[in-house]
């Protein structure tokens, strides 16, 4: 399953990074490395962006780029 | 000998701070050449050997935003005697990500680990001394808001400089990545000495498909064929993609190194606790955009209403207090007709009129600054993005919009806070769009003149063309000029903290002498300009009549532009020149040409020079056309560049042309 979809609350653990190279590399650079643990932790007013928690910060990323990222429920 | 540090550290690490406890008030603004990226740089106090340039705040060094590059080319190009990088230690793993980048540039360095204090409070325990010998550089605990720590940084700071200490470690990782570093830091050594650039930078940013880095070194094709088998062997092996590699291998490293170095509970911090209680509020569901909306109203209130109005009626009495009393002296000393205009028409009513923005751009900024530093200006990024996306912006685009309503002077300022150049020329572009509070006046005499009855509606609809052309605008930029896709919006939520008055008052000082600069400089030189072909004619003789002016003359050369929006008449050519000195004079320019004592006078004579379509389509460029002095002004600063400025003015002015004419013509067909 891609991050997008996982519900607000739960975590899971980063399997693989796709998007094209500066998305990528962006997403790679913040932390959301393969093995990563991420909670999702709310989506603004609108439904997107999301927030997200990860190595102890939050983040806030889109949805459509959160569907680059793969990750296995935990 | 003297030392130039350049200060390096992510978004909301505290660098600004620390660069304000570094600097004290003597502080430089600028751009770098080319960019709309700010460069800030100042003395260390106490050490007037010493040069401190704050770059931007980034989280890699990765080539793909302009700040990125910026501080790539800085450290490369201007080569600075050390770096001092910050880190926020509450969010450590991420902030010594740009730590292990940066050491691989072989410059000597410092690590600031910022925020201290809240990691004692938090009970959490992080081991300097294993950081220390871990990453090879000296580390140095401060907490910049508490100005804990700092002179040892300094003195740190400087000792590594001067003995030129570089980072003892580079190698962070092994196996495969390790071997394919070295072997491609062999391949291009020469290259890169030629460059200038250390080798193993160049060899993990090749290995990371750095285009810019590919280019720097000048590669022979040969060598960048070894290269790519080399990369493509890694990846097979590694089974992952070359620059996934790379991030991978550095957090995996940064992982253990505080699984070492670092005691911590697991979870989140009492400050990232409390940010959570107050986002449940700030950025809930339904109550998010009414907060919002009544913390602007209440910053527009403040700043345009109540204290803004007062304390500009309070300056603008001074001003007319120090005019009266130059004026009398001028009389009293019998100088001469022109040169007493010149000092009284040009020089006082000008920079006057423009001095009268400052007390609204202080007090603006001074809620900003507690916005910004508190932390909720990434909250309304987050709450509004979706909004702005489809236009190509993301959310941090908002409050300088919003704040275009007021004045775009400041709005246009504001844009310095935005993380990508390019959503900052792009608010810079489309901030005039948004009425300005300053055109309200020309509004009310013309729909007291031609529509009494429907002054709301049409005021309405004035507002909304300007916000629908902004959108347009912003449409037809990004599929131009602008296009190709936005910077990623990926961006922190850092926890909210107490704004520091010292960071705030900084702040102010800052963005007033800004505006006082330009105010003696540009806009002074402006001002005179347009009263000297006001007041002239052709043979250089001063006018009775504003008529006979070389502005007039001027007026009736360009009216016929105006005869397809339906207005070809020399005074409204006229009205819109002065116009550019601040728009309330087009007001005073009719009612100067047309004879009329005062605004109240001219409203029942207006009908000789419009029809009321032609009135309502003067009034549509006249909400679109090109902005006052202060705002060109402010333009040309941020976009750092007059030609840019100049190509922004006759966009602006292009666009208002089009949208009048079709106004018009559309009018004219439906029958009005």
């Amino acid at each position: 399953m891609t991050l997008d979809t996982l519900i607000i609350g739960s975590s899971g653990i980063i399997t693989a990074v796709g998007g094209e190279p500066a998305l990528r590399r962006r997403l790679l650079d913040m932390g959301l490395t393969p093995k990563t643990k991420v909670m999702v932790r709310k989506a603004a007013p609108f439904g997107d962006p999301i927030e997200l928690f990860l190595r102890g910060y939050e983040l806030t990323i889109r949805k459509e780029d959160a569907k680059n990222i793969t990750i296995e429920r935990c | 000998m003297k030392l130039t540090f350049a200060l390096i550290g992510n978004q909301n690490s505290g660098k600004t701070t620390l660069f304000n406890q570094l600097t004290g008030s003597n502080q430089h603004v600028g751009n770098f050449p080319g960019v709309t990226v700010e460069k800030k740089e100042g003395n260390i106090r106490k050490y007037k050997n010493t040069t401190v340039v704050d770059l931007p705040g980034i989280y890699s060094l990765s080539p793909y935003s302009s700040e990125e590059v910026v501080t790539r080319d800085f450290i490369l190009k201007d080569k600075p005697d050390g770096i001092i990088n910050i880190a926020d230690a509450t969010n450590i793993e991420r902030n010594l990500y740009l730590t292990l980048q940066l050491t691989e540039l072989n410059v000597p360095m410092v690590l600031a680990l910022n925020m201290m204090d809240e990691i004692e409070s938090n009970g959490i325990f992080i081991d300097i001394k294993k950081l220390q010998a871990e990453l090879g550089i000296p580390v140095v605990p401060i907490s910049a808001s508490k100005n804990d720590g700092i002179e040892e940084l300094i003195e740190t700071a400087i000792k590594t400089c001067e003995q030129h200490t570089l980072p003892q470690k580079h190698d962070f990782c092994s196996g495969e990545l390790h071997k394919a570093i070295h072997a491609i830091a062999h391949i291009v050594e020469d290259h890169a000495k030629k460059a200038g650039v250390p080798p193993r930078f160049a060899a993990t940013k090749l290995i990371e498909g750095d285009a810019p880095m590919m280019k720097t070194l000048a590669l022979h094709k040969n060598e960048i064929d070894l290269i790519n088998i080399m990369v493509s062997d890694m990846e097979h092996s590694l089974g992952t993609y070359r620059d996934a590699a790379l991030a991978d291998m550095r957090y995996a490293y940064i992982e253990v190194l505080c699984a070492n170095a670092v005691t911590k509970q697991h979870g989140e911090t009492k400050e990232q606790l409390r940010s959570l209680q107050i986002d449940a509020l700030l950025t809930h569901k339904y109550l998010a955009i009414p907060i919002f909306l009544v913390i602007m109203l209440s910053v527009f209130w403040f700043t345009f209403g109540v204290l803004g109005t007062a304390l500009s009626d309070l300056f603008s009495a001074g001003i007319d207090y120090v005019t009266q009393a130059a004026d009398t002296l001028l009389t009293q000393l019998d100088i001469s007709e022109g040169l007493h205009s010149l000092i009284i028409d040009g020089v006082f009513a000008g920079v006057g009129s423009v001095l009268s923005f400052l007390p609204t751009i202080v007090i603006l900024f001074f809620f900003l600054s507690l916005l910004e530093d508190s932390g909720y200006m990434a909250r309304v990024a987050f709450v509004m993005d979706k909004l702005l996306r489809k236009v190509g912006l993301s959310g941090r685009s908002f409050v300088p919009m919003l704040i275009g309503f007021g004045c775009s002077v400041p709005a246009i300022m504001a844009t310095r806070t935005l993380a990508s150049d390019r959503d900052r020329k792009m608010t810079i572009l489309l901030v005039p769009f948004m009425s300005c509070s300053a055109k309200l006046p020309i509004y009310a005499m013309f729909t007291a003149a031609f529509f009494p009855d429907n002054g709301a509606i049409v005021m309405m609809a004035l507002y909304l063309m300007g916000m629908i052309t902004g959108i347009l605008s912003a449409i037809l930029l990004r599929h131009t000029r602008f296009h190709g896709k936005a910077v990623p919006f990926i961006m922190e939520l850092p926890s909210y903290r107490f704004p520091s008055a010292k960071s705030v008052l900084l702040h102010m000082w800052e963005k007033a002498k800004d505006f006082l600069v330009r105010a003696f400089t540009i806009i002074f030189l402006a001002t005179i300009i347009i009263w000297f072909l006001q007041s002239f004619d052709f043979r250089f003789h001063m006018v009775a009549d504003s008529g006979d002016s070389i502005l007039a003359s001027i007026g009736r050369l360009i009216a016929p532009l105006f005869r397809p929006l339906g207005f070809s008449d020399w005074r409204a050519a006229t009205a819109l020149l002065t116009g550019l000195t601040a728009k309330e004079a087009v007001v005073s320019t009719f009612a100067v040409l047309m004879g009329a004592g005062d605004g109240d006078a001219l409203i029942p004579i207006l009908g000789q020079l419009f029809t009321p379509l032609a009135a309502f389509s003067f009034l549509t460029f006249t909400l679109l056309y090109m902005p006052c002095v202060a705002a060109m002004a402010a333009v040309r600063r941020e976009l750092g560049s007059f030609k840019k400025a100049v190509l922004a003015m006759g966009y602006q002015t292009a666009i208002a042309w089009v949208v009048a004419f079709v106004v018009f013509t559309a009018g004219k067909v439906m029958g009005f």
